[in-house]
């Protein structure tokens, strides 16, 4: 609908200017406001992964910038050298490491995906079923650590989960452990971090389905003698869903990358690709690995992106 | 029925604690008199005035906000004629991919931007001398181009939203379609733009891991510095520091929430 109504605007404007004989200004215009966003995320997003794409194929060298070229020519002397590497790609396939670090990002992803759908669901529903005066209020609560400091709300839960930090305390106070637990620097605090930082990109979709809904078809499920826990999961879930699929993949994707929160919540042993492809870039100064390490990520995301663009492009088709 | 919605509302209650309880037992120990972070040593302001006190701090703040406010307001600017694109060009070749490239920055793992942005600077160093080196220009390069995304989704949901007879009819008058945008359409997508810059200028605040990529040596922004003091522990200073921005703002989605309901209320009173 909204292409129909665009291309209705864009006819309107150019029969409408077309008695002053300024059509050519008004193409100009629609032309300027296509290409400039189009040439900035052209020079700025798409070029920039065919020179990652380039520079995963080149090796390794102690040189500024650290790479070797993989296309050489020289008119005077007159050769031309072009040679691919396809070792960075051979080293992740072979060496455990970076597989165990993708697996491992996916398994952590899914898993914090999934418990981030478990605390979010009874808060949307809360929001989506309150009166519209207590909504505006709970809707804000939720949004609003997403405004705060992304990297402050990681950190505030490094005070809270040390070993003489917050829960340890209390806990040692009311006498359920004699021992404090060690919680930072292991995966659970990842998982922790991961499902408390992207809990509103959960609760958000999950409320815009809830809220659409229909509420006339629960008193019709319960006047035919449906139990509540029965219409629940026959009418409320499976109307949720578009909303479950947009709030799993808007947490999956980011958490696959993390590089923060594995770097502050987890132990060494911590395997997550985000990290590994910093540490690669950083600490071993090795671009070319980076590179190939960043193609694969992009690889392994390409269908929850996909996926999620769909969505997108059917809610849009809806509305 | 009764006992389903305790049920409920107990497990929301507890979602929200999930929420608030660490930035409320930071808030708590950002007042702490003692130097060990975590014994209670009573109440007392000594770290705020560290916090003032620390040059390396108060320095990357500055950067950051020198940063944060080009960004936004780039940011918008392409980020309007972005959401332009997607939702009022109507069809025309290679739409789909210019889509595509306008909303793929808000799923794109940002250590894959930060790198690509990199290398993709260093290749152009290397062909035509520019940018020379890296630094605060290269950083608000890439936080305009991780931003315009987010500001192209809203202005593009406003647009869909507003009533497009609006300008039908300002175009029917005779409107130039300059005139149409600046009178018409622009008044009209204003909370888009400001929400948008508000959005923008908080990312590029609270971006560590691209500018970690792109930014060049002695250009720390405040997350560079924060990250290098807290991949330590926890120190007193940071919490302050905290605070300081989540009151800040918390008093402005307060102030912006106030403004929603009284706008709410006068548009029920003219009913």
């Amino acid at each position: 609908m909204s292409v129909s109504t665009g291309a209705a605007w864009i006819d309107k404007s150019a029969s409408g200017m077309a008695k002053y004989n300024i059509f050519r200004s008004v193409n100009w215009g629609r032309l300027g406001v296509i290409a400039v966003p189009a040439l900035w995320l052209g020079v700025f997003f798409f070029i920039p992964f065919l020179v990652v794409f380039k520079i995963s194929l080149s090796e390794s060298a102690i040189a500024i910038p650290p790479y070797t070229a993989i296309f050489e020519w020289d008119l005077e002397e007159a050769y031309a050298t072009f040679k691919l590497n396809l070792g960075n790609y051979f080293y992740l396939i072979e060496d455990d490491f970076y597989l165990d670090a993708y697996i491992n990002s996916v398994k952590i992803a899914a898993v914090s995906t999934f418990f981030a759908l478990i605390v979010g669901f009874p808060v949307a529903y809360l929001i989506a079923r309150s009166k519209p005066s207590t909504r505006v209020v709970l809707l804000a609560l939720v949004i609003l650590p997403f405004w705060t400091s992304f990297l402050l709300r990681v950190y505030a839960w490094m005070g809270f989960l040390k070993k003489n930090g917050v829960v340890n305390e209390f806990l040692l106070s009311i006498g359920i452990i004699d021992q404090p637990l060690v919680m930072l620097q292991t995966d659970f605090a990842v998982y922790i971090g991961i499902v408390y930082t992207y809990l509103p990109f959960m609760i958000l979709p999950l409320y815009t389905a809830l809220e659409k809904m229909d509420l006339t078809l629960l008193e019709a499920a319960e006047d035919l003698g449906a139990r509540p826990l029965q219409s629940f999961f026959m009418i409320t879930l499976p109307l949720a869903v578009p909303g479950i699929i947009a709030g799993c993949i808007l947490v999956f994707i980011p958490a696959v990358g993390e590089f923060v929160i594995p770097a502050l919540l987890g132990g060494s042993d911590t395997l997550m690709i985000g990290r590994v492809l910093w540490d690669e870039f950083f600490l071993n100064r090795d671009w070319p690995m980076a590179s190939a390490v960043a193609i694969v990520m992009l690889v392994v995301l390409v269908l929850p992106i996909m996926l999620i663009r769909n969505a997108q492009g059917k809610e849009e088709a809806h509305s | 029925m009764k006992r389903r919605s305790l049920f409920l509302n107990t497990t929301a209650i507890m979602g929200f604690v999930f929420l608030y309880a660490p930035i409320i037992s930071l808030i708590v120990y950002s007042f702490n008199k003692s130097k060990l972070v975590t014994v209670w040593g009573g109440w007392s302001l000594k770290w705020y005035t560290e916090l003032f006190n620390n040059q390396q701090i108060i320095d990357a703040a500055l950067v950051s906000f020198k940063i944060a406010l080009v960004s936004a307001s780039l940011a918008v600017v392409l980020g309007t004629m972005a959401g332009f694109v997607l939702s009022r060009m109507g069809r025309f070749r290679g739409k789909m991919i210019l889509s595509g490239w306008i909303t793929a920055p808000l799923v794109m793992p940002e250590v894959i931007t930060g790198l690509s942005l990199l290398l993709l600077f260093v290749a152009m160093e290397g062909m035509f001398g520019w940018p020379s080196g890296r630094g605060t220009g290269t950083i608000i390069i890439a936080h305009t181009t991780f931003c315009m995304a987010y500001v192209a989704v809203i202005v593009q949901s406003r647009l869909a939203s507003i009533d497009e007879t609006l300008e039908e009819a300002a175009m029917d008058l005779g409107a130039k379609p300059s005139t149409l945008f600046f009178l018409v359409t622009l008044p009209l997508i204003a909370p888009a733009l400001i929400s948008g810059w508000l959005l923008s200028f908080t990312l590029s605040l609270d971006d560590l891991v691209i500018a970690s990529f792109v930014s060049g040596p002695g250009n720390s922004t405040l997350p560079m510095v924060i990250f290098s003091k807290v991949r330590l522990g926890v120190t007193p200073e940071v919490n302050a520091l905290a605070t300081i921005m989540i009151a800040i703002v918390a008093l402005g989605v307060l102030a912006a929430m106030y403004q929603m309901r009284r706008q709410t209320k006068l548009l029920s009173n003219h009913e």
